[in-house]
């Protein structure tokens, strides 16, 4: 009579029946989270993270406690599985791969059945991916680098309500990138003062005005003061220009209840963008971006707090997961990075932020740090924001770097101009214009950007004097976070 | 005052060996290019009037220049705006704009403001040449 042979041929394969539900703690890789044979459904959630393991804890056992302590595993072995289709429930790793000149590190990848997740909820998403598991012991650190959506999930979220391209036709501005400025300084300004500051770099020649992250309601500066000022700026900006303006009134607040309240006056005052801060968190931006597509505004994200845990390889999440995250969650502006400004950019990174915002299809690059091919089904297109440190003098590199489609934000550059703030203002859109103009006439903009400037300078005044500002400043710094492969060429042999 | 909608605004107006370079870009990517006129320069009046449909077959930046002289001569006291349509996939919209003919005065907007309810205000952004007709708002 043949005996079955025994299911634990090795030390990582999945127990099975009897063996597997025994009481007392199993290995998470003998439960069915670690499962190399496993081909991802087209349907699955797919998550890469950087682990790093405890020392002596191995590979796999840490990318299958991952798995398991992000889906359905807890630290003991529970007959209640038995219940269930268990199978099904548990995510499965299935491929570990070392990371590139990182020792101690790996990529692990892991597979979700969609019917772990609620529909069109980013707060049940990450309640899984970073839940509990961002704390578990066995790890030093745990990083989610990326994530691929499956079409069939992404279409239960409502996306962007705006979306670059119908953004653009409301604002009747094309084929050039769009100018803003954060009103400084950040606090203190009164009402009256800070719509002066409005007024000034709108007439001057941005698009937007913004205000900054912890603009409120302070006692300096109430937010309905805020409002009625700032509406009274953009409209007289409109009125001398000929063209569409517009100011990002912060609505964030803290109650959803006051986030409403303050969006709808400004509603009612014709403003047609409203802003809010990531640290309301990610229901909450849901729930306004609703509220942005029942009444036609454009909804710009500001996004405080993401260096906490996007900044280090090693722990938290990737920038490009939160752009996935606020791509599905539905806002219209966010900040990407600048890749030449004062915050953390590396530039490839940036690209790959950029195009997780802008394109329909990202196929994988992992010189971006794009893990997978992620199709998004016709979900509208985020405008990204490019804010921090950044001057005329760089238009030709910011151009390069970000492309079109992007709105650059000139705070200190508009309102630090040494002839006022609408001058600062003009030699920012000259500058653009111009660069802009170079680049279609074909002319090789990036080698020739400073040369292009100073021509330009010579009919503009401001252009002349924010160039000799500021001239070359630059914040040249290593950048903490980049992608772990690089393009090489193959040695020939 | 000088309307600054479009994508050059801020520069010197375009020469015409400018514009066809711009054309040229256009047409190497593919785009239709649209000419359209109007006299009423409000930021939001969407709809000027079509200078014939956008050239979908003409793939010629001098040909089109041709066209943009006939509108120039028949509406030499108009805004004349220029731009290119993009049929691809998740974009199909216009890929650029701008300004290639002002009147030869522009006098600008009024802002008027109603008071109401407390300290809120209605604003109303209203050409100042549109208190004579369609058609004769730029006649000297």
């Amino acid at each position: 009579m043949d005996t079955p042979t025994p299911i634990i041929a090795e030390d990582s394969k999945t127990l099975h029946g009897k063996e597997r539900y025994k009481s007392g703690v199993m290995a998470y890789k003998k439960m069915g989270y670690w499962e190399p044979d496993y081909e991802p459904k087209i349907t699955d959630v797919i998550a890469v993270f950087r682990i790093t393991p405890q020392d002596g804890v191995d590979e796999i056992e840490a990318a299958a406690a991952v798995a398991g302590e992000s889906s359905t595993a807890t630290w003991t072995v529970v007959w209640t599985d038995r219940l269930t289709a268990c199978d099904k429930y548990r995510a499965k790793a299935y491929r570990v791969d070392p990371v590139p000149n990182a020792p101690g590190q790996f990529f692990a990848y892991i597979a979700y059945d969609l019917a772990l997740f609620e529909p069109g909820s980013i707060a049940n998403l990450t309640a899984s991916i970073i839940g509990n598991v961002f704390g578990f012991k066995p790890l030093k650190a745990l990083r989610l680098e990326d994530m691929r959506l499956p079409v069939a999930y992404v279409k239960t979220f409502d996306g962007p309500s705006t979306g670059i391209v119908v953004e653009r036709e409301r604002l009747d501005k094309f084929g050039r990138p769009l100018l803003g400025a954060t009103v400084k300084p950040k606090l203190g300004l009164s009402g009256r003062n800070y719509g002066r500051v409005v007024y000034e770099a709108l007439r001057g020649g941005l698009d937007f005005t913004k205000d900054d992250e912890n603009i409120n309601s302070q006692c300096f500066m109430h937010w309905r003061d805020r409002f009625l000022y700032c509406m009274e700026a953009v409209n007289r900006a409109q009125a001398v220009s000929g063209e569409v303006k517009g100011t990002y009134l912060n609505i964030t607040a803290g109650t959803m209840e006051d986030m409403y309240e303050r969006a709808e006056f400004a509603h009612e005052l014709g403003s047609n963008i409203v802003m809010i801060d990531l640290v309301i968190g990610y229901t909450a931006i849901q729930s306004m971006s609703k509220w942005a597509r029942k009444h036609d505004m454009i909804l710009h994200l500001h996004r405080a707090g993401h260096g906490t845990y996007t900044r280090h390889k090693t722990h938290g999440v990737s920038f490009r997961v939160i752009s996935k995250w606020m791509r599905l969650a539905g806002v219209d502006h966010i900040h990407a990075g600048t890749v030449v400004g004062k915050l953390e950019g590396d530039p490839l990174s940036t690209r790959g932020f950029y195009d997780v915002l802008r394109e329909d299809f990202n196929p994988m690059r992992l010189e971006h740090g794009i893990f997978f091919d992620q199709d998004w089904a016709g979900t509208r297109k985020v405008m990204p924001v490019a804010s921090g440190g950044i001057h005329a003098g760089q238009m030709h590199q910011l151009i390069h770097h970000l492309g079109e489609d992007v709105v650059l934000q000139f705070g200190g550059g508009t309102i630090g101009h040494p002839n006022g703030i609408a001058a600062g203002a003009t030699a920012n859109r000259v500058a653009l214009e111009a660069m802009i103009m170079a680049r279609n006439e074909g002319r090789d903009y990036y080698k020739e950007g400073p040369e292009i400037l100073n021509q330009a300078a010579r009919h503009c005044l401001p252009l002349r004097q924010a160039l000799d500002t500021w001239g070359d400043v630059t914040f040249d710094y290593t950048s903490t976070d980049t992608p772990d492969f690089v393009v090489s060429p193959m040695p020939a042999y | 005052m000088r309307i600054t909608q479009g994508c050059f605004s801020y520069l010197p107006d375009l020469t015409d060996e400018q514009i066809t370079k711009q054309i040229q870009y256009c047409l190497d990517n593919g785009w239709a290019v649209n000419l359209e006129y109007t006299d009423d320069p409000h930021p939001r009046n969407t709809y000027w009037e079509m200078w014939g449909l956008p050239m979908f077959d003409i793939r010629d930046a001098k040909a089109i220049m041709g066209e943009l002289d006939n509108c120039r001569r028949i509406h030499n006291e108009c805004y004349i705006r220029l731009s290119a349509f993009d049929a691809t996939d998740t974009w199909e919209s216009l890929r650029i704009s701008f300004i290639v003919q002002r009147p030869s005065d522009e006098p600008g907007f009024m802002l008027t403001r109603q008071e109401v309810g407390g300290r809120n205000m209605r604003y109303e952004t209203r050409a100042y040449v549109l208190q004579k007709p369609e058609g004769a708002r730029y006649d000297s």
